[in-house]
């Protein structure tokens, strides 16, 4: 898969997510194409280095000695869900939600489109959702308050900015106003906003009331 | 480990810090031979830096010493996972201090993982058997580039990496536009990638 990528996280992006200042919704898409990238996965990695780099360079008085061993047991192993492989779902949603593909409750937003919210931590802003948009629906035309990332799991879609496959990520600034229309297979995407959408026109307008959670 | 003080405010004046040349040696004995002397002397020279990034979150003095002895900690229980070919121990420590901030700071959810090798089916990298070496000349390497950063550049990406900023943040506390700010990243990020692509 990863040869046939073709849209990356913006440069500014990463950096942010190896930064650790991204945020918990843009950060879920980077984490999701980062498990089908292996060259943003090597670059991510050239970033945290930076980051090593620049705590070297910190100074500062001696850290007194913890009061615990360092000889304690190990951590507890993480709770997370099991992951298929075989699911289209990122492996990454699948272990933080529990959810697969086929068992996502999707909500209709209207002919041919539906969503899904996934929580985020309570007042953290921003949103998180799957979209399934049906072949050649559209979904309206909107802006963001911030950048758009948009993970495609599944299809695929075009809009003026290009054409997405499983994998892409579409990195869009706030102010790119866009109307993405999906491939005749459909396509079902993980898109993360740093501030809820602005849809315009009628058709987003009868849309909106229902994307404020 | 006598490190100066130097504040990072004065980015422009950049001298690349005294070099912990055996950091990888003393992570791989860590590892391997779980060497309490070894983590005493990472703990030393790490401690003190870590501490200072916890400060610079803005977390008043108390909590920066449990963030930093926490993250040292964490260092020694998962020290395994540490592999050299994988980055250099300073950028592996600041993944850890990176996460335990975005979870005890931010107290957001952090995506995040320490590992990426075990997140899908791509097989990592064998080890190389010059890991140490390499691992040094990584850390050389990795300064050069800080080093050759154009002041304005390197002014953000502290700000982003140490002082945890966001590009807005950024934005608002350099007076910038935000396109700026990313365009100012995307910058440094093009310079890191060409500098340091073939250590991967």
């Amino acid at each position: 898969m990863t040869a046939s990528l073709h849209h990356h996280p913006d440069g500014a992006t990463l950096m942010a997510y190896a930064a650790g200042t991204l945020g918990e919704a843009l950060s879920a898409v980077v984490a999701a194409h980062l498990g089908t990238c292996r060259t943003c996965r090597r670059e991510v990695r050239l970033l945290a280095s930076l980051g090593g780099g620049l705590l070297e360079s910190l100074g500062g008085e001696a850290l007194p000695a913890p009061d615990q061993s360092p000889a304690l047991p190990g951590d507890a192993p993480p709770v997370t869900a099991a992951v298929d492989a075989s699911d289209r779902m990122p492996a990454i949603i699948q272990r933080r939600y529990g959810l697969k593909l086929g068992d996502v409750p999707w909500k209709s937003m209207g002919p041919g489109l539906a969503f899904h919210w996934l929580p985020l931590t309570e007042g953290i802003p921003g949103e998180l959702r799957l979209i399934k948009v049906a072949a050649g629906r559209s979904i309206p035309e909107h802006a963001h308050g911030g950048s758009e990332l948009t993970f495609v799991i599944q299809g695929g879609f075009h809009d003026i900015t290009g054409s997405y496959s499983p994998g892409d990520v579409q990195d869009v600034d706030g102010d790119v106003a866009h109307t993405p229309v999906a491939d005749p297979e459909g396509c079902i995407c993980l898109v993360a906003a740093e501030a809820p959408a602005e849809f315009k026109g009628l058709l987003g307008r009868l849309v909106q009331p229902f994307t404020r959670r | 480990m006598l490190q100066s003080s130097t504040s990072m405010e004065a980015a422009a004046q950049w001298a690349p810090p005294p070099r912990p040349g055996s950091m990888p040696e003393l992570l791989l004995r860590i590892a391997r031979e779980r060497s309490e002397a070894a983590f005493r002397e990472l703990f030393d020279e790490f401690g003190p830096r870590v501490r200072s990034y916890m400060r610079r979150q803005g977390v008043d003095a108390a909590t920066a010493d449990e963030l930093a002895q926490e993250t040292l900690l964490t260092v020694w229980r998962k020290a395994a996972l540490y592999s050299a070919t994988k980055g250099t121990p300073a950028s592996w420590i600041f993944t850890i201090a990176r996460n335990l901030r975005i979870d005890r700071i931010r107290r957001e959810v952090g995506w995040q993982e320490l590992t990426d090798d075990d997140a899908d089916t791509i097989p990592s990298e064998d080890q190389a058997p010059d890991e140490t070496v390499s691992a040094v000349q990584r850390q050389a390497r990795v300064q050069a580039v800080l080093a050759e950063l154009p002041p304005e550049q390197r002014e953000v990406v502290v700000l982003a990496f140490i002082d945890g900023l966001s590009h807005a943040e950024i934005a608002q506390r350099l007076s910038l536009p935000l396109g700026t700010v990313k365009s100012r990243m995307r910058l440094a990020y093009q310079k890191v990638r060409s500098a340091l692509e073939d250590l991967q």
